[in-house]
């Protein structure tokens, strides 16, 4: 009995207690709140749908990070700025002009289509010139040195944007065919939140079949596994590589779209909570795994927009929205107490990490 | 005239040199196998010949043509296609993804599909399992794969790193048949082995490895009468 005792670690006894009381107080701030009944039926659908989005967008910039990793066992720190730099050019030199002249609002779907091609260009074309100079010199290198590497870049493109696009915020304009809302079954929705999620589960799909189906979706994955026998078939690593890059950046391009149209501004320092937040959901969903992103992300998104009303409200904290970021790093920091590996991660990944 | 000519190769690992002045010729239709104990150069001089190593000094000749030009993806579309050691398959990848990336160098289809009747019909079992996990298969079965998929690269010469390594006896004969078999074909192979005795059953000629260095090469008939080759490979006392 005493050396059973004995046994048991300090600090799992710690641990332990923290999950218990994390739970206990998530479990009696839901039944308070659930009791008080301080919001209409017709906010909580509306919160739900506004996590949903969120997480979408969170799920797109995700993938980049899950995708990177998967093929270099690598956090590109700097894929935020991915996601900021192409938005950032697309409506300084295209979404403002555009809106002056009134030709955003007589050919909206054209618009936002060149407005998507010139922002997933730069993205892209970032992304590329990213691996290329900064981190294929150092494929070789201690894991430490690409990752300090990448937080070096994302910090060189959020102060060459400011350098070049100025600091203050910028308004991305208004689609007048976006604006308002829709009844969808009775449920109200916000029209952009409409496209956000729509275009988020085509792109998503998209990206799973071409990663899937492919030859060259096939050969990332094979690059992923084994990078000498993958140049043993014929594969350049090389090129599967900058391949890699350029489909996690261009999906994050089309958020920097999604996003400018749900929040209607842009900044040079716009890609660093979204990617910190996409990385997490990244992490959450299990780093490497491609569903996982995208549950992740809008495991994630659900978690910030229904949590603080859901689990604080109960407890009497005043504004509960304010601590949506705690919420969802608690959220990160319960599911790896939890799950190590990440909701869909394999155990494969301690290996490599 | 030679199909392969490895001549005079100097590796090294950072400081440790692998190899000191190894040279072997491979003429067109031959098995010839490397033989010798762990750490004596054999898997290091696949890994040069097919650029997955850079030699510091000597040249590999394929077809007459210097192979330090390429890099090691190019090589493949040379014809050169390797059975790596360990087996080397994409174990998250089915087995008909796996035999795809084999022909992942190729774009004639209607060819690429008769290669794949050719692998389905010397390894019916990958046919039975071409949608399942490539790491889920049993260890026979992965070497079945790893060498379905390198003759999905239709390659004039195969390079095979220890075929027989954790195979059980009764696999490892079913090993070295498919070689024969391959070779008939009209495959060369350059077949490195500890197994010195079902190397030599199947091989034309041999070369003995020592920490680097070639100790011996002859017909496999006379390696078999070497008194060396026999207390040390053949377990001969």
């Amino acid at each position: 009995m005493l050396r059973r005792l004995q046994d048991v670690n300090v600090l799992d006894l710690v641990l332990w207690v923290f999950r218990a009381v994390i739970i206990v107080i998530v479990v009696w701030g839901t039944i308070a709140t659930l009791i008080e009944n301080p919001y209409p039926a017709q906010t909580w659908t509306e919160t739900i749908v506004a996590g949903i989005a969120q997480g979408s967008l969170y799920a797109l910039i995700a993938i980049g990070y899950t995708l990177v990793y998967g093929v270099l066992f690598m956090i590109n720190f700097a894929h935020g700025e991915f996601f900021m730099s192409g938005i950032m050019t697309a409506t300084i030199f295209l979404a403002q002009p555009m809106s002056e002249t009134g030709f955003l609002d007589n050919y909206p779907v054209l618009s936002l289509l060149l407005i998507t091609i010139v922002t997933m260009t730069v993205s892209v074309a970032i992304a590329l010139l990213t691996e290329r100079v900064a981190y294929r010199p150092l494929r070789k290198a201690p894991r430490l040195v690409p990752l300090i590497t990448a937080i070096g870049a994302s910090f060189f493109w959020q102060y060459f944007f400011r350098g070049l696009y100025g600091s203050e915020v910028k308004p991305f304009p208004q689609l007048a065919s976006l604006a308002g809302k829709v009844s969808l079954g009775g449920i109200v929705i916000l029209k952009t939140h409409i496209v956000v999620i729509v275009a988020a589960i085509l792109m998503l799909i998209g990206l799973y079949g071409f990663v899937m189906r492919t030859k060259t979706g096939k050969s990332i994955r094979a690059v992923a596994e084994n990078k000498d026998v993958a140049a043993l078939m014929g594969i350049d690593v090389d090129r599967a590589v900058s391949i890699t890059f350029a489909v996690g950046a261009s999906m994050a391009g089309i958020a920097g779209v999604l996003y400018a149209i749900v929040f209607r501004q842009v900044h040079f320092f716009m890609g660093f909570i979204p990617g910190i937040k996409a990385f997490t959901a990244a992490v959450l969903g299990g780093i490497g795994s491609i569903p996982g992103a995208a549950l992740g992300g809008l495991f994630l998104g659900m978690f910030e927009s229904v949590g603080p009303g859901l689990f604080l409200e109960g407890l009497g904290i005043p504004a509960p929205h304010q601590l949506k970021d705690v919420i969802a790093f608690t959220m990160l920091v319960l599911v790896l107490i939890f799950r190590p590996q990440g909701i869909l991660g394999e155990r494969l990944a301690e290996e490599k990490a | 005239m030679a199909i392969l000519e490895v001549n005079n190769i100097h590796a090294y690992y950072g400081n440790i040199q692998a190899l000191r002045g190894i040279s072997v010729t491979v003429e067109e239709g031959e098995i010839v196998t490397l033989i010798g104990a762990n750490g004596a150069g054999k898997t290091t001089t696949l890994r040069a010949i097919s650029r997955l190593v850079n030699p510091r000094e000597g040249s590999i000749q394929f077809d007459g043509e210097d192979l330090s030009q390429f890099k090691a993806h190019e090589l493949v579309y040379k014809g050169v296609a390797m059975v790596p050691e360990g087996r080397g398959i994409f174990a998250k990848l089915t087995v008909g993804e796996n035999l795809d990336m084999g022909a992942f160098s190729r774009d004639d289809s209607a060819n690429i599909q008769e290669d794949l009747e050719r692998v389905f019909d010397l390894f019916p079992r990958l046919k039975e399992r071409r949608s399942q996990v490539a790491g889920t298969l049993s260890g026979g079965e992965q070497q079945m794969l790893a060498t379905g998929r390198a003759l999905m690269a239709n390659p004039r010469l195969l390079l095979m790193d220890e075929p027989s390594m954790g195979l059980a006896p009764v696999l490892v004969e079913s090993v070295f048949e498919t070689i024969q078999r391959i070779n008939k074909e009209g495959t060369t192979i350059l077949l490195v082995e500890q197994n010195a005795m079902m190397a030599f059953q199947v091989a034309n000629r041999g070369y003995v490895l020592q920490t680097g260095e070639i100790v011996l090469s002859d017909s496999v008939e006379n390696l078999r009468q070497n008194e060396m080759v026999q207390k040390a490979y053949l377990g001969v006392e």
